[in-house]
């Protein structure tokens, strides 16, 4: 058994920041435990810019903004394996993880943070009808082969899903010499940013099929084209409306979902919404001593925020592990009012001595709304917002002041207002 | 003259209107701050994009390195540029910042490496 | 070159016949038009090692079934191959279909089934707390189990080639011709000779039986489209819970899987395209609508994927086992549907049986070893286990696919098996890699790294499931 006061499941942006954090707060021994190859998570397959302006206030590219992290755990006397993949972490925090150098390891640790990250949602989850050609891949896939194994995944492409990986893909796709045909979005609306709307598929003239769908594969061996129908107010598809689309390849683009089968295993308690682990304000878990953070807790559309947020579980371990918590916590928490999905984190210490940032999604877009926090049947802040979409995350600042007032059986909200 | 843009300063995605006289811009409405104005001045004249792609290499851990623009280029000369960065090769190793083709078409962009390799 | 037996098809029954056939001194070849074994039939199917009360009294599939069934805990154990005897239930819905259950149950008492019993609800509810409501009594037959077909097909031949039978894949039959006792099978790979010729081309063996001139195997390929479900569901059913079988099938059933997913399905339908497997809105839907009559909470949100399988309906309704009309070399094993899995151990006995008989006299094999060796699997491994497979061999401890821990020494296990795996189905059939919730969303391209290095290619030549399933084109510069 080998000793560590920190050990960090993941070494993407979420993983070295909060690792980092922690050696700063003064937490000696730290090991960074990574699958992949190498540090920087999904960042170094996402090749285009549009990472960092928060965090960073300039315009950096993934394997950019993640270097920046590489460079800072390499300078200090974090410990880490790549290559290394955690089997199962014990009710008294003890993880197995194995390698092809170290075997089969077992690791104490005082704290954990799980920063696993979140893989796609596959074509079995979309119930879509048709042939298992090959060329049916998810977005994430495609990516890795263009940007980082430097293959075409296909030269006529429908992709079916308008996130911003789907759009990011299109872009990609068609500066690298391939036709994107059209991308199908079955909501009325994209997920994506309008920006990229703008740069990925009207600079190059590719179509946006909104409420439209992908309902079968054809072609024996690979793929040879797709039909697409239109889809009703409950999703499902409007016979008359189909459309053959000849092509060889189809991206899916159809969802993230958070990495949680450590967590789960752990018996750690899951918000049905985020998927993730339930948490307190410093991303805490329901199991002491075990934070999560970044995509595996929800999943982010900017990872300014996961750095953020990361920082907030490397603090959090940090004091949990030098003994530095306020002694028995109170927990308050916040409730999802009108259109809000979710709120993280799900519950907050008011022994907190912090301001505390809620993050929230709403379930659908919103133009000229309010968004409304209460606290005790007191509005203690109703902002205008232009838009809300459920592709962008949100946030509310509740006061360090506001929660000193608060006891046990306080109540806090956030809803939206049209 | 008058054209509708969507502004890509930021997420909020204004819709804009353009109002313009062979190349010179008579107003521009819609916009909620001034880089949503300064892009639409900008989008009308001489519109320009981040590119971003990968070039060759040899000797690498992979067979591409990531690279980018420096700067904005031409939107029009997008895929001028493609030609050259595909026919481009560059030796291992690479580091981050690394200039692979310098002022490509003019444009005063180079194309640089995002990634070690 | 002449082959004594050459057997078109490597499903379950030509993988388990060429297997009993390698315990004799005999030159075996076995012919697989895909690039793997297990590709039609014994691809997608339930899954299921029925009891045996199905079939009616003194038909071949009641004959093979019972005596199929009662072999494969043993097969399953010499071949290292996940069995699981999980017992099987039949629910009715109505008194009308009480009645069929009794007939059921005196039919397998006539086929010599064993421990049949009849329950009442409050039984079956106390059995399987998640059956509907609507379900008043059931069948309930202990024998039966569950075993992944493809697996066992695999385990066969493996230890087939291992025992001297020669494997050809790609090799697909396309005319044969018949001169002074010797069959020439023209094929893919040029001309095949051999004294005895098996049929078990599975939704093919009618096309086959007519080179011969033997039109009297009439095969209806029928489709049967299915849901697996996400490990998190796995358990929502302990027996395999049939409804009452109607004329196309036993129906719908949702059971576990020895993997412990949950499998449900399948429709029924016949098709005119003996390959064609795609699936259907409408057939999907039927599974759907159909599985959740059985049981309360079955959701295909926790859907994986879901596929549909061909089964090789006889016209005559029974399998077709023997020598042909046409010529008694031979043999057809034809119309294989089901309960042709749980039969198969039984059938390819009694098919090497035919041929052993015609011989005057055959040697046995002397280096015949039926047990199928050094079958690593990282996930059920103790933690002793795998620290000690991993110091003999550092690929053991690197982990493929996170969904299902698969290492990368069991991936190169599996290609440099005999008739090893070839493409990423095949790889992911023999290791269960790309199996699991993200389908290969992560593993999928370092398989394919894999596979290209062990058989000396590049990447963008390596398919998904041979010919042109291509997954790579050119490299992007």
């Amino acid at each position: 058994m080998i000793n560590y006061d920190l050990v960090v499941v993941g070494g993407g942006p979420a993983g070295m920041a909060a690792a980092l954090k922690a050696k700063e707060e003064g937490v000696e021994k730290i090991i960074i435990l990574e699958r992949a190859e190498t540090l920087g998570g999904i960042l170094e397959q996402c090749i285009h810019t549009g990472f960092g302006l928060h965090y960073f206030g300039e315009e950096l590219s993934g394997p950019e903004y993640a270097e920046k992290f590489i460079v800072q755990v390499e300078a200090s006397d974090i410990d880490v394996k790549c290559d290394t993949m955690v089997l199962d972490i014990s009710d008294d925090n003890v993880v197995t993880a194995v390698n092809k150098t170290d075997g089969l390891v077992k690791i104490q640790a005082k704290a954990i943070v799980l920063a696993m990250g979140c893989r796609e949602r596959p074509r079995g989850a979309l119930e879509m009808a048709g042939t298992r050609a090959s060329g049916i891949m998810t977005a994430g896939t495609a990516q890795k082969y263009v940007n980082l194994d430097g293959y075409m995944p296909g030269k006529k492409v429908v992709i079916l899903g308008s996130g911003d990986i789907g759009l990011i893909m299109a872009r990609r796709m068609t500066l690298e010499g391939a036709e994107v045909k059209v991308v199908c979005e079955i909501m009325p609306y994209s997920g994506g940013l309008t920006r990229n709307i703008v740069q990925c598929l009207d600079d190059f003239g590719i179509p946006l099929r909104l409420s439209t769908t992908v309902i079968k594969t054809h072609g024996r061996e690979r793929l040879e084209g797709v039909t697409i129908a239109k889809v009703d107010d409950r999703l499902q598809p409007i016979p008359g409306t189909e459309e053959y689309i000849e092509c060889d390849t189809l991206m899916l683009s159809v969802g993230l979902i958070p990495e949680n089968e450590l967590t789960k295993n752990v018996g750690i308690p899951l918000d049905r919404v985020t998927n993730g682990a339930v948490v307190d304000e410093m991303r805490q878990t329901g199991h002491k001593g075990i934070f999560a953070c970044g995509n595996v807790l929800h999943v982010h559309d900017l990872v300014d925020y996961v750095t953020l947020e990361a920082q907030l579980a490397g603090k959090g371990a940090a004091d949990y592990i030098l003994g530095r918590t306020p002694g028995e916590a109170i927990y308050v928490a916040p409730q999802t009012g009108n259109g809000v999905r979710y709120i993280v984190p799900q519950k907050i210490n008011i022994k907190n001595p912090n301001d505390v940032k809620l993050y929230f999604r709403v379930g659908k877009i919103y133009k000229n709304a309010r968004v409304v926090v209460e606290c005790d049947g007191n509005v203690l802040s109703s902002k205008k917002k232009v838009k809300l979409a459920p592709g962008e995350m949100e946030n509310v600042v509740i006061s360090a002041d506001v929660l000193a007032s608060m006891n046990d059986n306080s109540t806090l909200s956030v809803r939206v207002e049209e | 003259m008058k054209k509708e843009l969507t502004c890509v300063a930021c997420p909020l995605g204004c819709q804009i209107t353009v109002e313009y006289n062979g190349e010179e811009v008579i107003s521009v409405t819609g916009n909620t701050c001034k880089r949503g104005d300064a892009y639409a001045r900008t989008e009308i004249v001489n519109p320009t994009r981040s590119l971003t792609t990968t070039v060759k290499v040899d000797g690498g851990v992979h067979p591409v390195v990531p690279a980018k623009s420096s700067k904005p280029v031409p939107k029009s000369m997008m895929f001028d540029c493609m030609k050259v960065i595909n026919a481009a090769s560059v030796t291992a190793p690479v580091t981050i910042g690394q200039v692979l083709i310098p002022d490509i078409l003019g444009t005063g962009a180079d194309i640089v490496a995002t990634n070690n390799d | 070159m002449i082959y004594d037996v050459a057997i078109i098809g490597a499903g379950v029954i030509g993988s388990l016949t060429a297997r009993e056939l390698s315990r004799y001194k005999l030159k075996t070849a076995l012919l697989e038009a895909s690039n793997d074994v297990a590709m039609g039939a014994t691809k997608a199917n339930s899954g299921i090692v029925h009891a045996g009360f199905d079939a009616v009294p003194g038909t071949l599939k009641a004959k093979f079934n019972v005596k199929g069934t009662a072999m494969m805990a043993k097969y399953c154990e010499m071949l290292s191959v996940p069995y699981k005897n999980n017992g099987s239930i039949v629910v009715a819905f109505s008194e009308e279909e009480k009645h069929t259950l009794r007939v059921l149950y005196e039919r397998g008492l006539a086929n010599g089934v064993e421990k049949l019993r009849l329950i009442d609800r409050e039984e079956l509810v106390g059995l399987e707390p998640n059956i509907a409501d609507e379900a008043v009594g059931a069948l309930v037959a202990p024998t039966a189990g569950i075993v992944c077909p493809y697996e066992l097909t695999i385990a066969a031949a493996e230890n087939a080639v291992s025992n001297g039978v020669e494997f050809k894949r790609n090799c697909r039959v396309t005319g044969i011709a018949f001169s002074d006792g010797v069959f020439t099978l023209e094929t893919t790979l040029g001309e095949i000779k051999s004294r005895y010729v098996i049929n078990a081309a599975g939704t093919h063996s009618g096309e086959v039986s007519k080179m011969i001139g033997d039109d009297s195997v009439e095969i209806v390929p029928r489709a049967g489209e299915y849901f697996i479900l996400d490990k998190a569901v796995g358990n929502l059913v302990s027996h395999t819970i049939f409804q009452c079988p109607t004329e196309l099938g036993k129906g719908v059933l949702v059971t576990g899987t020895v993997d412990g997913n949950l499998l449900i399905g399948p429709t029924a339908s016949d098709i005119e395209d003996a390959d064609d497997t795609a699936t259907t809105l409408e057939g999907l839907n039927e599974v759907k609508r159909l599985a959740s009559k059985s049981c309360k909470n079955v959701s295909t949100r926790n859907a994986i994927t879901s596929f549909s399988g061909l089964r090789a309906h006889a016209k005559s309704n029974d399998f077709i086992i023997g020598p042909s009309s046409a010529n008694d070399h031979f043999i057809n094993a034809a119309g294989i549907e089901s309960p042709g899995l749980s039969s198969a151990p039984a059938i390819a006995v009694y098919l090497a049986y035919l041929i052993c008989n015609d011989f005057e006299k055959i040697d046995l094999n002397p280096d015949f070893d039926g047990v199928r060796h050094d079958v690593f699997r990282f996930r059920h491994a103790s933690d002793e286990e795998r620290a000690a497979a991993i110091a003999e061999n550092p690929a053991y401890g690197r982990i493929i696919c996170r969904c299902e821990t698969v290492t990368e020494g069991e991936i190169i296990d599996a290609i440099r098996a005999p008739a090893g795996a070839r493409d990423v189905d095949g790889v992911k059939r023999r290791t269960r890699a790309g199996m699991g919730r993200c389908q290969g969303g992560f593993c999928g391209s370092k398989v394919v790294e894999i596979l290209a290095r062990e058989l000396g290619k590049e990447v963008n030549e390596i398919t998904k499931f041979g010919n042109g399933s291509f997954i790579l084109f050119d490299k992007s510069k």
